[in-house]
Formats: C-alpha cells, sequence, structure tokens
C-alpha cells in the first residue's frame, strides 16, 4: 500500500533522513521506533507532504505522492495524527472533527459524512460529552482523542500516528493503543511512531527501527521484541515478554 | 445643556467615524489572521470601493446596483492582487510580503490618479440629506447607513466564521496552518480567500462612507492609519477588538477634534496607539492563549 524508497529530507542544511526505504502492507499496524530526534516525524511529515523529499520516492496505491502538497495526499487517503495532537485549540470539538471531513463536502453526501461522525462519537463517547467545548479546553489524553478522530474524519485508508502517548498516563497509553487496534481491525491501515516502543510492538504486526536518520533494523513485532539491541535500548533492562 | 449636546454631537459624529475604521480594521485582520501578511494596501480598498461606486452611479446605474458592484469588483481586485503580487512571492519572509503590499497600495493609487483624475467627487446620501434630531444632537442619515454597515458586516463575518465550513477551514488556516493543510485545507486558497473578503470588507466601507466625504484617489492612506491603529489597539488578532479599537479611535478623534482642537484631529489616533503600546502591548484584546491541555 505504502512504499517508502530511499528517501532523503533537509532541514536546511541538516540531513534528517538519509535513504529511508520501508513498506506497509494493507491492513497491517506497522510500528517505528526510535530515539528521540531519529528522524520518526521528519519521515511521518514527509510522507504526508508537509516535508519535501530531497531524493527518493514515496508511492501510495502505486502513485507517486512524493511531490505532492500535504493538502492533495490528504484527499488520496493519506491521514496524519500529528505530534503533539495540534488539535484546534478555539474551537469546538465538533468543528475540530468537521474539519478533519473538510475535503469530502462536496464530494460525498452529508449524510454519509454524520454518520462517520456518530462513529468517531461511538468510538470515543467523551467526545460527544463535550461536542460544544473549545477543544484547547479538554485533557490531554481528549485531545489525543480528539486528534485521532479528526484523522479518522479523512476516511484514510492510510493512517500516520505520530506518537499518540506522548505525555498521557499509562492508563490512557493502553486505552490508546486499544483504540489503534480496533481500528486496524475496522479495516485502516496504520503507521504508528512510539517513543513507547513496548506498547507499540504490543499490538504491531511489523516494525522498523530508526537510528540518526537511517532505518538499522526491520523485522515482525516478534522479532524485534526478540532482539538483544532493542531490549536493551528500547524495552529497558529486565523486560520479558509475557504472551 | 449646550455643553451634553456638543458631546452628543461629537459622540454620534465619532460612532459613524468608528464604524468606518471598524470595518477597515476587520480588513486588516482577515488577512493577518490567515496570512501573517500585514496589508498595506488595505486603505486602497477603501479607496477603490468609493471611487467605483461614485463612476457606475455617474453612469446612470442605480445607487443599490452601484453598491453592490463595486463592492463585487474591489474584491475580484483583492483576489487579483493576491494572486499577481502575493503568490509568485511564495516562500518570501512576512516582511517580504508587507513590503510587497506597500508597493501594491502605491501601485493602485497611481492607477486611481490616472483613472479618477487628482478632483474629489461625492455620491449623493443614500436616503436624503435631511438631519434628524436626537436628543439635541442632529444625525444625518447616511451615519445609520453607516453604523447599520457595520452591523451587518459584524453578523456576516460572524455567521460566516461560526457556521459556514468555509469559515471554519479559515479560522483553522489561521490557528494552525500545517494542521490545517492535514486536513485538505490548501492555505493558498484561504489566502486568496482572505485577500477577496478584506477588499470586499473595505470597499463596503468605502460606499457607505463616500456621501459623508470627498473621495479622492489618495484618501485610502489616512484611513488605512486609523484602520490599521484601531486593529492594533484591539490586539490585531481578534474581531471585537477591531470593533471595539475602531468605535475607541472614531469617538476619541471626534472628542478631542471638538473640546481640545480639530488641529490634532489625526495625531489623536497615534497618541491612543502610543498609549496602547505602553501600557498594554498586545492591544485591549490580544494575548489570549488557549492550553494545550497536558503539554
Amino acid at each position: 500500500m505504502l512504499e517508502v524508497v530511499g528517501v532523503s529530507t533537509y532541514y536546511g542544511q541538516i540531513q534528517a533522513l538519509k535513504g529511508v526505504s520501508l513498506s506497509v502492507n494493507d491492513g497491517e499496524i506497522v510500528t517505528l521506533i526510535g530515539a528521540n530526534g531519529a528522524g520518526k516525524t521528519t519521515l511521518l511529515n514527509t510522507i504526508c507532504g508537509v516535508l519535501a523529499a530531497r531524493r527518493g520516492d514515496v508511492v501510495f496505491d502505486g502513485q507517486h505522492v512524493t511531490k505532492l502538497p500535504a493538502e492533495r495526499i490528504v484527499r488520496l487517503g493519506i491521514s496524519h495524527v500529528p505530534e503533539r495532537r495540534q488539535v484546534f485549540g478555539e474551537m469546538s470539538v465538533k468543528d475540530n472533527l468537521i474539519l478533519g471531513a473538510y475535503h469530502r463536502y462536496g464530494k460525498e453526501k452529508r449524510a454519509v459524512i454524520d454518520r462517520d461522525l456518530e462513529t468517531i462519537f461511538e468510538l470515543f463517547p467523551i467526545l460527544k460529552q463535550r461536542e460544544k467545548q473549545a477543544a484547547g479546553t479538554l485533557s490531554g489524553g481528549q485531545q489525543q482523542m480528539l486528534a485521532v478522530g479528526r484523522g479518522l474524519m479523512s476516511r484514510p485508508r492510510l493512517l500516520l500516528l505520530d506518537e499518540p502517548s506522548l505525555g498521557l498516563a499509562p492508563m490512557l497509553v493502553r486505552e490508546i493503543i486499544r483504540i489503534v487496534g480496533e481500528l486496524r481491525d475496522r479495516g485502516t491501515t496504520v503507521l504508528l511512531i512510539e517513543q513507547n516502543a513496548r506498547a507499540a510492538l504490543r499490538i504491531a504486526d511489523r516494525g522498523y527501527l530508526i537510528e540518526t536518520g537511517r532505518i538499522v533494523l526491520e523485522g515482525t513485532a516478534a522479532e524485534l521484541i526478540a532482539n538483544p539491541i532493542v531490549q536493551s535500548a528500547y524495552l529497558g533492562k529486565g523486560y520479558h515478554h509475557v504472551s | 445643556m449646550e455643553f451634553y449636546q456638543q458631546v452628543l454631537q461629537y459622540l454620534v459624529t465619532g460612532v459613524t467615524l468608528g464604524s468606518i475604521y471598524a470595518i477597515i480594521a476587520l480588513g486588516f485582520i482577515t488577512i493577518y489572521n490567515v496570512t501573517g501578511i500585514v496589508n498595506f494596501a488595505q486603505g486602497e480598498f477603501v479607496m477603490l470601493g468609493a471611487l467605483i461606486a461614485i463612476s457606475l452611479y455617474k453612469n446612470q446605474v442605480p445607487i443599490v446596483v452601484a453598491f453592490v458592484g463595486s463592492v463585487m469588483v474591489t474584491t475580484l481586485i483583492g483576489a487579483a492582487l493576491q494572486r499577481i503580487a502575493i503568490r509568485p512571492a511564495k516562500g518570501a519572509s512576512t516582511l517580504t510580503l508587507i513590503i510587497i503590499t506597500i508597493g501594491a497600495s502605491i501601485t493602485i493609487r497611481g492607477l486611481g490618479l490616472i483613472t479618477w483624475g487628482p478632483d474629489p467627487y461625492s455620491l449623493p446620501a443614500f436616503s436624503g440629506d435631511q438631519p434628524i434630531a436626537f436628543g439635541g444632537a442632529a444625525i444625518i442619515p447616511q451615519s445609520f447607513w453607516v453604523f447599520g454597515a457595520t452591523i451587518v458586516v459584524l453578523g456576516g463575518l460572524y455567521a460566516f466564521f461560526e457556521w459556514t465550513l468555509l469559515g471554519k477551514a479559515v479560522r483553522a488556516c489561521a490557528i494552525n496552518v500545517s494542521a490545517a493543510r492535514l486536513m485538505g485545507i490548501s492555505p493558498s486558497s484561504m489566502a486568496l480567500f482572505s485577500f477577496a473578503l478584506s477588499a470586499g470588507l473595505g470597499a463596503i466601507g468605502g460606499v457607505v462612507m463616500a456621501p459623508m466625504t470627498l473621495a479622492t484617489y489618495d484618501m485610502g492612506s489616512m484611513l488605512a492609519l486609523k484602520g490599521f491603529v484601531a486593529a492594533i489597539v484591539g490586539g490585531f488578532t481578534s474581531t471585537p477588538g477591531a470593533v471595539v479599537g475602531g468605535f475607541l479611535i472614531g469617538i476619541l478623534e471626534s472628542m478631542g477634534a471638538g473640546l481640545i482642537s480639530s488641529g490634532y484631529k489625526d495625531a489623536i489616533a497615534f497618541v491612543v496607539l502610543f498609549l496602547v503600546l505602553f501600557l498594554k502591548p498586545n492591544g485591549l484584546f490580544g494575548g489570549r492563549d488557549t492550553g494545550r491541555g497536558g503539554l
């Protein structure tokens, strides 16, 4: 579904991605783990068109999207839930969700979009309760749910999630991770970025490890969990996989 | 009684002036919120609105049609300005873009001079010149048009930004451009739209004020400065702020001109600007920030 081939992205003179390649297949949860500053967010921003790759290619469903701007790529079915949530703080929860479906208005029937809104409210009942409240007044966890809900309102086939657990209490992390699994079961393909490798690998099918702009390891989630490098550097000492 | 009547008269004049400044200030913040550009050609939109309406009226077009026609033409000119002068400079710094608007302002004023010459023009009042007595003050009917236009504009903007998808998209773009792009909202389209909207607002101000003042090709500069001051006083991002700022400047200017000396009329707005910048640098309505919740 998604093929990233030898992508290099720069911030001015600084090279943040050094020929990164990865692929995501239909129906998978693929996770990208790595330390702060390794290039995880840069890679997602390059895929979704916020940043332009200087070299390499991004192919989505056989179509080259490397040169397309972000506002076009979302129309093709890639939705990016950005880091630090970035909800529209002064606008209501409902307006945030409606804007998530911005490009669908005029193309699809209003009733279809309204039904999707109800689905989001079923997935995140708290958002229904806070429907009219300004998004900036929600707690961190609620804002994350709103950001995910907003991303889903565009009806993506591929969802890019950037650190959904960042700054959340452990219980909320589990909740978010559970929801990511549920999304996959409903047919959405997910590329998940996490510093919390343990949580991410628990639900992922496959994973990649990125270090200083390069993919250094790839494999199934089970392989990565069993890998000594991953264990010592990303899962913490004394980690045991409990199946 | 005499003094009270005088003050009431100045207040009426001030509210009328303030309505115009408020409309111009709204034009400034509409573009600024979406693009970060301070559009120094804002006053030229007012001039175009007034002079195009006058030209249409002189060619036997009914006043209502001249009003609507002028606002539409000016709106298109605003859109064209964004496409011709701003968009090609994509990627340039905001300062560069602001300087471009200064250039655009001078260019439009020059074209205005070529088209209409240096002579002042006037438009007849929309509903007669017979002043209406109000508690000892005389109100010319056009004042109601000016004030009414401001109310309609405010109501229209509120409805647009709160209730329409396009309005919400414009706001989203103003709050967070990169997140807005992830929703499929094109910043370039929103910038185009904000220029068109601002031009339309300026033109409305120009047409309704045309019967009260003489319209000339260079009328825009001072009006733009006053509207700019009003916008800054209001915090430069807030709609209510721009309106309050507009009325504040209008009323103080009118009071100052009447009670102190009419020679200071134009200086008063700038004294207010200095006071606001010294005492409350974010403006009366500025500096509002909503939390990110947990981060």
